[in-house]
């Protein structure tokens, strides 16, 4: 069937660049402002971008003043995220998409490393076990089998 | 189908044995919170409570509906959190998805209900007619009977759409199946009104996933509406809404207005009157939504919107000059945005109570 992706779309007058929303200034003030609770006290802000009423044009606005930095990580659990820092140190963006490519969540971090990167307790407790069993089996060049036991965390 | 399998299985036990890593669920717990818009602060809560949760049964009752309802939930697009909620909640009855029917559903029904007496969700899309039960049956009985005694042994009720919800299309005038809501019924349930024509996907399963969150239902506003989807008015979250306050209007869907996208609200926009959450959700994959494609709102998720007296003429502007009446907008934004609000439920009340019904002879004479 086809997807509303498929459906080739035809823009017959292109948008009006000069016509701004003003929904990124704002935003960006909102980031000065968490950039320094984190400088000064260590406490980090998401700001989820769903729930704020952008127009066109608006979230493009923003990421290009934001522009990106150094780091840049690909994650691949249920669908593909990818998570960058900015131009401005501190400022990660991260976004979900699901498997089928769709974005599922926009945010903004605010912080030395967003959260989701970090190894969980959980997911270190199953690689050591997968690694103690892989060493003990015969053929240990033989793929392991995942196996998650988030309840030992 | 109903079985034995309902509450077996936790909701992180069913994604570990998908091979879900922790750090894949916590990427769902985002976005699950971002679905309910709930504070990203929350999502750790959310996690400990997503990964306790059990399977609850559903039942889903179709009456006097459209079935865009559930197109809009299962047709829109399928991404990986609605697929997930849905895998995981038991969907014990729907006619329009099931593949039995008669009898054979009726006992799948009644075990659902049997089995899960007391802990069981009922959704609800379509109003239900009291003229007479003839109007709208299912398997011989009357969408009234089926949803009392539906109802009678759940832990609550989700009215979905502005059918189920304020009786919708079949409630408009002159009503002529008696349609009512279902809150108009049932009296001694919890009932959350979805509303919308359809509502947004994600606010239905938004209120799914917060029951299965929080094993309960979300704050309401005064319409039985989740606060956190109905809070704030498509006019206060509208992106349009500072031209709305300079004056600059769209007069017609071709002007210089709409070219540079100001203020539908001449057109008949129903924003200022209208809560919902298409302004930040969107909609089809968060692409647009009514106002961004250039349209005004309808204002669907509001009770008798069919019968506001017109979504393009003059109902929703006041009498005289809006500049006039509403010019100070620049001045007091959010304030003078209630006020016309307020114009405009004044407007449709008198649009309503102006409404003269045209009859099939009517038409003959003038044509």
């Amino acid at each position: 069937m086809q997807k509303l992706q498929d459906i080739d779309v035809r823009i017959e007058a292109a948008v009006d660049q000069s016509v701004q929303h003003g929904n990124a200034i704002p935003l960006l003030h909102e980031i000065l402002h968490a950039l320094r609770r984190l400088g000064e006290t260590e406490e980090p802000t998401t700001i989820d971008l769903r729930s704020i009423p952008f127009g066109p044009g608006d979230e493009e606005q923003l990421l290009d003043a934001l522009d990106r930095g150094e780091v840049t990580v690909k994650l691949e659990t249920l669908g593909a995220s990818e998570i960058y820092e900015t131009a401005f140190a501190g400022v990660w963006i991260v976004e979900h998409k699901n498997t089928e490519g769709e974005r599922i969540a926009l945010q903004i971090e605010i912080t030395r490393v967003p959260e989701i990167l970090f190894t969980q307790v959980a997911d270190l407790t199953d690689s050591i076990s997968r690694l103690e069993n892989r060493l003990r089996a015969p053929d240990v060049g033989a793929p392991a089998e995942q196996s998650y036991q988030w309840e030992k965390a | 189908m109903a079985d034995s399998k309902t509450e077996t299985k936790t909701l992180g036990e069913s994604l570990r044995q998908q091979g879900v890593s922790r750090r894949g669920f916590l990427k769902f717990c985002t976005a699950t919170a971002s679905m309910m818009a709930l504070p990203p602060t929350m999502v750790p809560a959310i996690a400990a409570a997503l990964e306790k949760a059990r399977r609850p049964s559903v039942i889903w009752l179709s009456f006097q509906e459209c079935t865009g309802c559930t197109e809009s939930l299962t047709r829109a697009h399928a991404p990986t959190i609605e697929n997930l909620i849905f895998d995981h909640i038991s969907l014990d009855y729907h006619h329009t998805l099931q593949a039995a029917a008669g009898e054979g559903a009726e006992a799948a029904r009644e075990a659902a209900m049997h089995e899960n007496h007391g802990k069981y969700l009922v959704v609800v899309d379509g109003s239900i007619p009291l003229k007479d039960p003839g109007f709208s049956t299912i398997a011989g009985i009357s969408n009234l009977d089926m949803l009392k005694e539906t109802v009678a042994g759940a832990a609550a009720v989700i009215a979905v759409g502005s059918c189920a919800a304020f009786g919708g299309l079949p409630h408009a005038n002159p009503n002529p199946t008696g349609a009512v809501s279902v809150s108009e019924i049932i009296k001694d349930k919890p009932v959350v009104n979805v509303s919308g024509c359809p509502p947004i996907p994600t606010v239905i399963t938004g209120v799914l996933a917060h029951f299965l969150t929080f094993g309960g239902l979300p704050e309401l506003d005064d319409l039985g509406r989740p606060k956190v989807f109905y809070g704030q008015s498509i006019h206060d979250r509208c992106y349009r809404r500072p031209f709305y306050d300079k004056g600059l209007f769209a007069e017609t869907f071709d002007d210089e207005g709409a070219r540079k996208g100001w203020c539908l609200y001449r057109m008949g926009c129903k924003g200022p009157m209208t809560y919902n959450a298409c302004a930040t959700t969107k909609w089809n994959q968060g692409t647009s939504w009514p106002v961004e494609s250039g349209h005004g709102c309808l204002g669907c998720s509001e009770p008798d919107f069919w019968d506001g007296g017109g979504f393009y003429n003059a109902i929703s502007i006041p009498d005289g000059d809006i500049a006039r009446n509403i010019g100070l907008g620049a001045v007091a934004g959010v304030a003078v945005g209630a006020a016309a609000g307020m114009l405009n439920r004044n407007a449709r009340a008198d649009a309503v109570a102006r409404h003269e019904t045209v009859t099939v002879d009517d038409l003959e004479k003038t044509s």
